[in-house]
C-alpha cells in the first residue's frame, strides 16, 4: 500500500490516485471514530433496547427473574390516576415555562445587545442558574420557599400585600407548589436560551436594521417584523433544548416538592423515579419513561429538519 | 423632531433598558445571593422572623462552614466529584477528540448524517436510561461505587463533545495538514503533530464543559449511589443533608454555594463557543 504522503506528493489531480487516497484514509476514520460509536452503542443504545424490554416485562429490583408480560404494564400505567396527574403536570410544566422562557429570553438577550460596563459580570450572574448544578440550586430555592422563613413571604408582609392571615405555603399547596416548580425551571432555563438568541441577533447583519431605521419603523414594528423573524431558527433550537431538558426532567420536583403533597406535582419522569428504583418496579418505571418518547422523536425530526435546512442555506 | 424628545426617548429607552437588566439580573442571581448571606448569619438570625432577613443582624459568623466541614462529608463529596469529574474527562477526550477529527475531516453526506446522528444521542436523557442501567450497574457489582459513574458518565459527555470538536477541528485549515504530509508526515501524524497544538483552545473548551456536566449530573448518582460516602456534590447535598426535622440552612446554602460558583466563573470565559456548538449551524 502506498502511503498517503507519498501518495500527495505525487500529483494532486490524478484521479485514480485521489480515490485511493481517500480508500487508505478511509480506514483511518473509521478507527479513529470506532471507540466513540462503540461506546454510545453499548452505553445509550444497549440500555434503550433493555428500556423497551423491561416494559413489556415484569422485572423487580428483588427478582433476577423476569418473563414476558405484554403491554401489561403500560395498561396498569395507563389506569392508574397519577399517571394522568403526572401527565397532565408534564404537559403545562413544559409548555408554560418554555412559553416564558422565550419571551424573557428575547427580552434580557436584547437588553444584552448593546454595550455597557460591567458586561462581562453582569453575563457571569445571569448564567449562574444554568451552570451551578441544577439540584443545588432547587435546594436554594427550597429555602426561599421554606414554609415558615420564606423570604417572599417576608417581603411581601413588609409590603402589606400579605394580610395579618395570609401566609402562602409555597410547596405545600398543590397549585402553588406547581407554580413554583415552573418558576425555578424557568430560572434556571432562562441563561442558556437568552445567550443562544443572543448570539443569533448578533448575527443579523447591522445594514438590515438601519434599512429599517431609515425607512422608520419603529420599535414594536422593528421588533415584530425584522428582529424577531430573523432570531426565530435560533430561537426554535434553544426552545428544542428547553423542551428536552424540560419535558424529560425530573430534579427540580426531586428536590421541590417529591412529587407531592399526595402526588399532585409528580411529573413522568419523577414518577418513573418513584415507581422503578425507589418502589423497585422496574418494569412499571420503564414504562412511564417511554412515555416521554414521542415527544423526543418529534423534537428530534424538527432537530434534524433544521439542521438540514441550515445545510442548504 | 425637536431635540428635547429625542433626548426623552433616549432616556426612557436607557432607563427601560436598566429595568430589563436589573430586574433579570435579580431574578437569576438572587439565590445565590440568599445562600451567601444565609451561610454566615447566626442561626438565631436566622430563625427570628421579626428580624431583616436581606441583612446581617447579627454579626456574621463561620459556624455553618465549621459545621459543614467539620461534621459532615461533604469535603469526601467534593474529593469524589472532582475524582468522577477527571476520569470522564480523560475517558471523553480519549474518545471525542479522534472521533471529531474524522468527522470534520471525512468527505460526503455520510459524514455530516454521521455526526447529526451522534449528536442527537446526547438527546436521549438519562430519564429513560437510568432504569435499565439500575439493573445492569448491579450485575456489574458497581452499586455505590464512584466507577458507575465514570462508566456511565460519558455517554452524554462523548456526544457533545464529539459535535464541539468536530466544529473545532473544521476550523483548522486542511493545508496545514497537507503541507505537513507533504514534508513526510503520514494523516495521522499530521494530526498529532500540527492539528492537536493548534486545537488546544477548543479541547479546553470540551474538557469545561465535559466537568460541568459531570458536575450537573443528578440522576444517575442519585440512582447508583445509596452509600453517602460515594456520594457527588450535586446528589449528596439534596438527598443526604436535606433530611429529618432539622435543616442546616446555613450548611446547606454554603455547600451549594461553594460547589457552584467556581465552576460558573471558568465556564463564563468559554461560553461563546459553548453557544457555537448548540446553535447547530442555525447563527451563521
Amino acid at each position: 500500500m502506498r502511503s498517503p504522503a507519498v501518495a500527495t506528493s505525487i500529483d494532486r489531480n490524478a484521479p485514480g490516485l485521489l480515490s485511493r487516497i481517500a480508500d487508505s484514509e478511509s480506514w483511518l476514520w473509521r478507527l479513529m471514530l470506532a471507540p466513540a460509536i462503540l461506546y454510545i452503542l453499548l452505553l445509550v443504545g444497549f440500555p434503550f433496547l433493555l428500556s423497551l424490554y423491561y416494559s413489556l416485562s415484569d422485572a423487580t429490583v428483588a427478582s433476577r427473574e423476569m418473563h414476558f408480560v405484554g403491554l401489561e404494564n403500560f395498561r396498569r400505567v395507563v389506569e392508574s390516576e397519577t399517571f394522568w396527574v403526572a401527565l397532565e403536570n408534564t404537559v403545562v410544566f413544559t409548555v408554560i415555562s418554555q412559553i416564558l422562557v422565550l419571551v424573557f429570553a428575547n427580552a434580557l438577550a436584547m437588553a444584552l445587545l448593546a454595550d455597557f460596563r460591567g458586561k462581562w459580570l453582569v453575563r457571569l450572574l445571569i448564567l449562574l442558574p444554568w451552570v451551578a448544578p441544577i439540584s443545588l440550586g432547587s435546594v436554594g430555592w427550597l429555602w426561599i420557599f421554606d414554609s415558615i422563613y420564606s423570604v417572599i413571604n417576608w417581603t411581601l408582609r413588609a409590603a402589606h400585600l400579605l394580610g395579618p392571615h395570609q401566609w402562602p405555603i409555597w410547596l405545600g399547596t398543590p397549585d402553588l407548589a406547581m407554580a413554583s416548580i415552573i418558576t425555578v425551571q424557568v430560572w434556571r432555563m432562562l441563561p442558556l436560551a437568552t445567550v443562544i438568541i443572543l448570539a443569533g441577533l448578533c448575527s443579523i447583519p447591522q445594514d438590515i436594521h438601519d434599512a429599517a431605521a431609515v425607512d422608520g419603523a419603529g420599535f414594536w414594528r422593528h421588533l415584530f417584523q425584522i428582529t424577531l423573524p430573523l432570531v426565530m431558527p435560533v430561537g426554535l433550537v434553544a426552545l428544542l433544548f428547553g423542551i428536552v431538558f424540560t419535558f424529560t426532567d425530573l430534579i427540580v420536583v426531586f428536590v421541590l416538592t417529591r412529587g407531592g403533597p399526595y402526588d399532585t406535582t409528580q411529573v413522568l419522569a419523577s414518577w418513573a423515579y418513584f415507581t422503578g428504583i425507589q418502589g423497585g418496579d422496574l418494569a412499571g418505571g420503564a414504562a412511564i419513561s417511554l412515555f416521554l418518547l414521542p415527544v423526543l422523536v418529534v423534537v428530534a425530526i424538527v432537530f434534524l429538519r433544521s439542521a438540514r435546512r441550515a445545510e442548504v442555506a | 423632531m425637536a431635540p428635547f424628545t429625542v433626548r426623552t426617548r433616549r432616556t426612557a429607552a436607557a432607563s427601560g433598558h436598566a429595568a430589563v437588566l436589573v430586574f433579570f439580573v435579580t431574578f437569576l442571581a438572587f439565590p445565590f445571593y440568599w445562600m451567601l448571606i444565609t451561610t454566615f448569619k447566626t442561626t438565631q438570625d436566622l430563625y427570628n422572623t421579626a428580624n431583616n432577613p436581606y441583612f446581617f443582624n447579627d454579626p456574621p459568623t463561620l459556624h455553618h462552614l465549621q459545621v459543614l466541614f467539620g461534621d459532615t462529608q461533604y469535603l469526601q463529596w467534593l474529593a469524589n466529584t472532582a475524582f468522577v469529574g477527571v476520569a470522564v474527562v480523560a475517558i471523553t477526550l480519549v474518545l471525542a477528540v479522534p472521533a471529531g477529527y474524522a468527522l470534520a475531516r471525512m468527505t460526503g453526506a455520510g459524514a455530516q448524517n454521521l455526526g447529526i446522528a451522534i449528536f442527537l444521542t446526547y438527546l436521549v436523557p438519562p430519564t429513560i436510561l437510568f432504569i435499565p442501567f439500575s439493573r445492569i450497574i448491579a450485575t456489574l457489582g458497581l452499586q455505590d461505587s464512584l466507577w458507575s459513574l465514570v462508566v456511565v458518565y460519558p455517554s452524554f459527555t462523548v456526544p457533545f463533545c464529539t459535535w464541539l470538536l468536530m466544529g473545532f477541528f473544521k476550523a483548522i485549515p486542511r493545508d496545514l495538514e497537507d503541507a505537513a504530509m507533504i514534508d513526510g508526515l503520514s494523516r495521522l501524524g499530521a494530526f498529532i503533530k500540527v492539528v492537536i497544538p493548534l486545537s488546544v483552545a477548543g479541547m479546553l473548551t470540551a474538557v469545561i464543559f465535559a466537568f460541568t456536566l459531570v458536575t450537573q449530573e443528578f440522576v444517575y448518582g442519585v440512582t447508583f449511589i445509596t452509600s453517602s460516602a460515594s456520594y457527588t456534590v450535586s446528589v449528596g447535598v439534596p438527598t443526604f443533608l436535606v433530611r429529618g426535622d432539622v435543616y442546616f440552612w446555613g450548611s446547606m446554602m454554603g455547600a451549594c454555594l461553594i460547589a457552584s460558583v467556581p465552576i460558573a466563573v471558568i465556564y463564563n470565559f468559554f461560553v461563546d463557543r459553548f453557544v457555537t456548538g448548540f446553535t447547530v449551524g442555525a447563527v451563521k
